[in-house]
């Protein structure tokens, strides 16, 4: 079943900085099984429009649909789920990490072996983990049986290029498998130009 | 090498303080009966080796009731603390997570109790609760919760934000189970030091209510007794009724401070190993 996730020029603007939209009338579809890259220079919200898409932000005006449902009410585990530039901030830094993976309910066995995730890491806190292993467990966690959008925020920046090239293949095998619809936030044209269906720019 | 020994020293100076005030609540609990007993062969004597803090007019033995009056203020200290503690975690959580129009109130609430000066409202709440025990705690509980509430509400306000707070929600995860299994656990530390630093609050306030005689009934052993007492003495040259049981409540209420100081040292990972 294709499903549609779509930004209808939405306009944003944070609260304090007054008249000044970081976005403005911007438009965005993804399909399920569609790898949108998305670039822009640093500063022109590319991460203000995932979180928009992923509805942890209302915009000023235009909406935020999925299948014509908007994302911003919905119960439950939501089906777009939002992957982080810092993996650190998204891990509570006082819960056992094997708690924190609980929270996306079980998580298949499969996922853990080819995201390389150890057993012992479940017993340990955040900050003993490294930011690659780290960034690893939140895509197990993002990859919640009930998600069908990933927006993932920069999300190999800090990794090295072994690591980088792991989480990508995983990723398109489990996106291609599942038939995710990905959006992928990078500077890196080469990357982009490799994972992804269709690249789009944010216009300046 | 330093830094552990430091944490060590630090861990050695609560434990200290938590053991005198300990030693203090449990003297005076056994020694209630001693601090009521007058005997007019002995009345009015200096301090001496047989009675560390002398005598009063009656013969009581003034070590016997400053010893009972502050283990009276301790346990009172310590419930009211606690209780109004509870009250500003509850009322701080409720502010930050129940929506604007529940904020206002409480905000409004923390400002009403803030506005009257603190001795005032504890009086009037004493009185109006009947005066004794069940007033002074009432007083005193109801009226110190409010700077707490305040910091528990900027701190959860600031959790609300925080990214994996955002990510458990988008993971269907209830309100509740966010405050339960996230938000408490980072309130420990400002709640646990926020009610200990209440108790010096609490203590002093019970002493001064009682003192200005709306509050303990002067038949207790409570410290404010025994100072409004001596005062009438003080005029006729007996120093020692009012000087020894006056410095044994700021000893008091100083541990307390060191306590909870040294306690939010520890527990703050900021200055953990301090």
């Amino acid at each position: 079943m294709t499903m549609t996730l779509q930004a209808n020029n939405v306009t944003f603007t944070y609260r304090g900085r007054h008249g000044a939209p970081v976005l403005q009338n911007i438009s965005l579809t993804i399909q399920s099984g569609e790898r949108v890259g998305l670039k822009a220079p640093s500063g022109r919200g590319k991460t203000t429009l995932c979180r928009l898409l992923a509805g942890y932000e209302r915009p000023q005006s235009g909406q935020v649909l999925l299948d014509g449902k908007p994302v911003c009410g919905m119960r439950g585990v939501c089906p777009v789920q939002m992957m982080w530039q810092h993996p650190e901030t998204v891990v509570d830094p006082l819960l056992r990490l094997g708690v924190t993976l609980s929270e996306s309910g079980p998580v298949d066995r499969r996922l853990l072996e080819e995201l390389h995730i150890e057993d012992g890491w479940m017993e340990r806190f955040p900050a003993e983990l490294s930011g690659g292993e780290l960034q690893r467990f939140c895509l197990a966690r993002a990859l919640n049986p009930a998600t069908r959008f990933l927006l993932c925020d920069e999300i190999s920046a800090m990794l090295d290029l072994v690591t980088q090239a792991q989480i990508w293949s995983f990723l398109i095998r489990e996106a291609e498998r599942r038939d995710l619809g990905l959006l992928i936030v990078s500077h890196s044209d080469s990357l982009l130009e490799q994972v992804c269906t269709r690249i789009e720019t944010l216009p300046v | 090498m330093t830094t552990t020994n430091r944490r060590r020293s630090t861990l050695f100076l609560v434990l200290f303080a938590v053991a005198v005030l300990a030693a203090i609540t449990v003297a005076g609990i056994l020694l209630n009966g001693r601090a009521m007993e007058s005997d007019f062969a002995r009345k009015n004597l200096m301090p001496c080796l047989e009675y560390p803090f002398g005598t009063d007019w009656m013969g009581r033995d003034m070590l016997a009731r400053t010893l009972a009056g502050l283990s009276l203020s301790i346990r009172i200290g310590l419930l009211t603390a606690a209780v109004s503690a509870c009250i500003a975690l509850v009322m701080g959580i409720i502010s930050a997570t129940m929506g604007r129009w529940a904020d206002s109130v409480v905000c409004f609430c923390i400002d009403l109790v803030m506005g009257i000066p603190h001795i005032l409202l504890v009086m009037l709440i004493s009185i109006a609760c009947g005066k004794g025990f069940l007033g002074v705690v009432t007083g005193v509980a109801l009226s110190h919760w409010t700077s707490l509430a305040r910091v528990i509400r900027g701190e959860v306000m600031q959790l609300r934000q925080a990214p994996y707070i955002l990510a458990a929600r988008k993971l269907g995860i209830r309100r509740w189970d966010i405050v339960r299994r996230h938000m408490l656990v980072h309130l420990m530390p400002q709640f646990l030091t926020g009610l200990i630093l209440l108790f010096p609050h609490a203590i002093l306030h019970e002493a001064s209510v009682t003192f200005l005689g709306f509050g303990l009934s002067s038949e207790q052993p409570a410290i404010g007794v025994i100072l409004s007492e001596s005062m009438r003495y003080l005029t006729t040259g007996k120093w020692w009724l009012a000087l020894f049981p006056g410095i044994s409540l700021v000893i008091v209420v100083l541990l307390f401070a060191l306590l909870g100081e040294r306690i939010r040292l520890l527990l703050d990972p900021a200055s953990a190993q301090e």
